[in-house]
């Protein structure tokens, strides 16, 4: 692994506080997702994951025609869709409009798409105020870091870093306790969400035969930014498109549960274009940014396109014990748990952390809890491969390569596979603990050395099972 | 597992040819020599009738991933599918081919059982061991409640990212030392050999048994 | 153009040509249980309460007229324009205004009020959840900025759930820029996962369910 990722890693080992955070935090969504997808509460829950995964290949498969709908829709109901290669054409747009029409004060709902992007950043190099509303990512921008998970994006700050602060930032007196933080924010936020001139969103899903894009959320800060704003963008990526708001009925069920055990969100708005005739409050401007920034790369990758199919839950997070060992901020992008895993060398390239794809145990749970079925140990296992494709070209991990040639070649020649078994057997450690023959060219071996870094050996035993077979 | 097979009255056979199923060079990306070891598997147990495996992990590569090894070699994925149905994990085999879930054993214990990754997610093994294991004779079986949670062993994984999977393996040991337990039961090796690995380096008096070797015992 | 460079994109990847027709997408799936009003409307208010919601089920307009104006007490309130708050004799209760079809004068109003009233155009009865269309009778703001919202539905609009919902509504965007459903009062657990009502939206919310 990188440099970076091993400190990053070591540090949030090391941090026992944070561990019981990331444990804690994942352990309850964990919990919460049990009981809303259990037989008793959502009796087809397996039936749901199917249905929708093949809603997403379907829609991801003609994905050209479901943009062209969408966008005929949009327009349709008065709106306008903008399609933005990269971060900076996102940028240039949100720009462009805010001088257009005079904007200084943006408010932002919560949108990983923006995230990728380095919105905020962009815009506020050219001195436009972008404020994140939702009361975890508002809490970051103050703080200047990343999510740390795509739901619960402050889960490893406690109440008193909040505390500090919000009494560094905001000139307030240092409050601990969190009911008392959240008036903070709230009040703040309000008068923002009041004064501004843009409203920024995400998008759960964008409905091809509505021109609509849907929204979830607890707090109500979507809603606010989407109303209160004369304008309002939604950004997303191209794969958030279903094909029918019907296909909600399915999405929905399964969105909720499995990112935080909800039924449904507290709000989930369904938005399409700007206030209509007779309607009395609303935006007068509404636009849907469609972000490509790498996902026709991943679209062209057939055996790994069912990334796209992510709807952005979180499940595959909670339920990883990489994840729940290591936490969100050592990912080197700004996905993190098992979908980062698989996206991140596919938008960055293979080069970007050539290790990312091998931290994994391969356990399965991810797969097992993803609501849209992406086999993600699959593509974990594609990767690899292309990792080692890529190392060979280079011609690096030489020593690597040729010791598995050599494991390959012994494992054909069974009788010098039985060689190397007992001289295995005759440097291990024996069943009173001690070394036959201690050899420290073995001893030192890299992965020994890992091995032992950890935890003991196996002992060998007495007798090898083909001694035993041979005694019969 | 020899003995536990023919006290079923089943004829256990060893092909002293067999080496491996090729699962350490797939996990780590190296496809060739994965598929030189799996064509080596596959001439092996050609002609058997049942390949019993004590091994969740090295039964999903077999039955499974052989497929993904050989897009061009027609032969070998033919000989992978014909294999495929005739793959069994050890405690599958008993419950559902021998069909049965009492092999007589006796043994008096406190045993705790880890669900092996593989043998759970991906064949769904999870009651047929415990049912099992109720069966024998003086042994108490109590849940620990990490049960279902990854040892962090992931094959090259251990030995890659040693630091994550040793942390892996002791949020496995805790959750095994609240049981009170004096012995970890599982269906795949290599996670008792991860689990033993961090119970000695933790000095903590609890042992690991293959549930092969439970069964065996009277 | 990027429009054109993305979709241009997209069909290569997919080895997909212009205007291509598209395969038979998965069918449509819903499915509407068979449940009779009074079973709905009990799910309905047990499923708001089970949220930290109130809830009331008035026999008559007059009755759930009596019910609010107890919230109510003296404090401000904005009404929708909804003709079902009329008809229940709401829109005037004491400290309540209504009829505001101003953008701006129904913000400042909704900034400032105690307490915002409506009706709702469905309720799905298994998750207790209102869904409101904005229209000339339902303006967005006053289910958002006030923070206590009541609700005050005719029975008659109850539904089983979600797929009831998209049966009866398939195209939502025919009628309304905005439907949002509403699932108990505005929450979060941002902070160590301490649960916190009233972040932006309303903090209390009561249902009354008349007929």
């Amino acid at each position: 692994m990188s440099a970076a990722f091993d400190e990053k890693v070591h540090n949030t080992l090391a941090d026992a506080n944070l561990q019981l955070a990331i444990y804690r935090a994942t352990g309850r969504l964990i919990d919460h997702r049990k009981h809303a997808v259990a037989a008793t509460a959502l009796p087809d829950y397996q039936e749901l994951r199917t249905h929708a995964n093949a809603v997403k290949k379907h829609t991801i498969e003609h994905l050209d025609h479901y943009l062209e709908q969408f966008e005929a829709n949009v327009a349709a109901h008065g709106g306008q869709v903008v399609y933005c290669q990269d971060a900076t054409e996102v940028a240039d747009f949100v720009l462009g409009l805010a001088k257009k029409r005079g904007a200084h004060l943006i408010v932002k709902s919560k949108s990983m798409t923006t995230e990728e992007i380095d919105l905020n950043e962009r815009l506020e190099h050219h001195h436009l105020e972008s404020v994140e509303t939702d009361l975890g990512e508002y809490i970051l921008q103050l703080a200047h870091q990343r999510p740390y998970h795509i739901v619960a994006p402050a889960l490893h700050l406690t109440r008193y870093d909040v505390g500090d602060l919000f009494a560094r930032t905001l000139g307030v007196a240092n409050e601990t306790v969190v009911e008392k933080q959240t008036l903070i924010a709230r009040t703040v936020l309000r008068q923002k969400f009041l004064a501004a001139d843009i409203g920024i969103s995400g998008a759960n899903f964008l409905v091809a035969d509505s021109g609509a894009v849907l929204i979830v959320e607890n707090e109500g800060n979507a809603r606010l930014t989407t109303s209160a704003p004369k304008i309002h963008i939604a950004v997303a990526g191209i794969e958030k498109l279903i094909p029918r708001a019907q296909d909600l009925a399915v999405f929905l069920k399964l969105l909720g549960r499995s990112a935080t055990g909800q039924a449904l969100t507290v709000y989930t708005s369904f938005l399409s274009g700007p206030r209509r005739t007779g309607e009395i409050d609303g935006p007068e401007e509404f636009y849907v940014v469609l972000l490509d920034n790498g996902r026709t790369k991943l679209l062209a990758d057939r055996a790994k396109r069912e990334s796209l199919y992510c709807i952005r839950c979180g499940a595959c997070l909670n339920h990883c014990p990489v994840y729940r060992k290591i936490g969100g901020h050592s990912f080197p992008w700004v996905y993190s748990g098992p979908i980062g895993a698989i996206i991140t060398p596919q938008f960055l390239g293979i080069e970007h952390e050539p290790s990312l794809p091998f931290a994994s145990s391969l356990c399965g749970a991810c797969a097992e809890v993803c609501p849209v079925k992406i086999d993600i140990p699959k593509v974990l296992l594609d990767l690899r491969a292309e990792v080692k494709q890529v190392e060979e070209r280079r011609g690096v991990n030489r020593l690597e390569r040729l010791a598995f040639k050599i494991w390959a070649w012994v494992m054909c020649h069974p009788r010098l596979y039985e060689m190397a078994a007992m001289v295995a057997a005759g440097v291990a450690p024996s069943e009173n603990g001690k070394w036959l023959r201690s050899a420290p060219a073995v001893m030192n071996l890299p992965p020994v050395r890992a091995w032992l870094s950890q935890r003991d050996l196996p002992p060998a035993p007495a007798k090898s099972f083909r001694e035993l077979w041979r005694r019969r | 597992m020899t003995s536990v097979l023919e006290r079923l009255g089943y004829q256990v056979d060893f092909p002293e040819d067999q080496t491996c199923c090729g699962q350490p060079a797939f996990n780590t990306g190296y496809r060739a020599e994965a598929c030189q070891v799996a064509r080596h598997f596959l001439k092996v147990f050609r002609d058997s009738e049942y390949v019993v495996v004590p091994s969740g992990s090295c039964t999903s590569m077999i039955a499974h991933h052989f497929h993904d090894l050989f897009p061009e070699d027609p032969e070998s994925l033919r000989a992978a599918e014909a294999l495929s149905p005739r793959v069994w994990e050890f405690s599958r085999f008993v419950l559902e081919i021998a069909g049965v879930d009492d092999v007589g054993a006796r043994l008096e214990d406190v045993v705790t059982y880890h669900d092996s990754c593989h043998a759970l997610r991906e064949f769904g093994i999870r009651d047929g061991p415990r049912r099992l294991l109720a069966n024998v004779r003086g042994l108490e079986l109590r849940e620990m409640d990490a049960a279902e949670e990854c040892c962090g062993f992931g094959g090259t994984f251990s030995v890659k990212l040693p630091e994550i999977s040793g942390g892996m393996a002791r949020t496995k040991i805790d959750s095994i030392v609240r049981t009170g337990a004096k012995t970890v039961v599982s269906v795949d090796s290599s996670c008792l050999m991860q689990i033993q690995g961090a119970l000695s380096r933790a000095a903590l008096p609890v042992r690991t048994m293959h549930l092969a070797e439970v069964l065996a015992s009277r | 153009m990027s429009r054109d460079a993305i979709l241009n994109k997209v069909r290569t990847a997919l080895g997909r040509t212009a205007g291509e027709p598209v395969a038979t997408p998965p069918p449509v799936r819903l499915r509407v249980g068979e449940v009779d009003t009074d079973t709905r409307i009990a799910s309905m208010l047990r499923a708001v309460e089970a949220l930290a919601g109130k809830t009331h089920r008035a026999a008559t307009a007059e009755d759930a007229r009596a019910y609010v104006a107890a919230i109510l007490d003296g404090k401000t309130a904005v009404a929708s324009n909804a003709p079902f708050l009329r008809e229940c004799g709401i829109v005037d209760l004491t400290g309540v205004q209504s009829g505001l079809t101003d953008a701006a004068a129904l913000r400042a109003l909704c900034a400032t009020a105690d307490v915002g009233i409506t009706s709702a155009d469905y309720a799905l009865a298994d998750t207790g959840t209102l869904a409101m269309l904005a229209s000339p009778a339902e303006a967005r703001l006053i289910s958002l900025l006030p923070p206590v919202h009541i609700a005050v539905v005719p029975k008659d609009r109850v539904l089983s759930g979600l797929d009831e919902l998209f049966t009866i509504l398939p195209l939502p965007a025919e009628q309304t820029s905005s439907m949002v459903l509403i699932t108990g009062p505005s929450r979060t657990a941002d902070i160590e996962q301490i649960l916190v009502r009233g972040v932006h939206g309303p903090g209390e919310i009561y249902v009354v369910v008349v007929g």
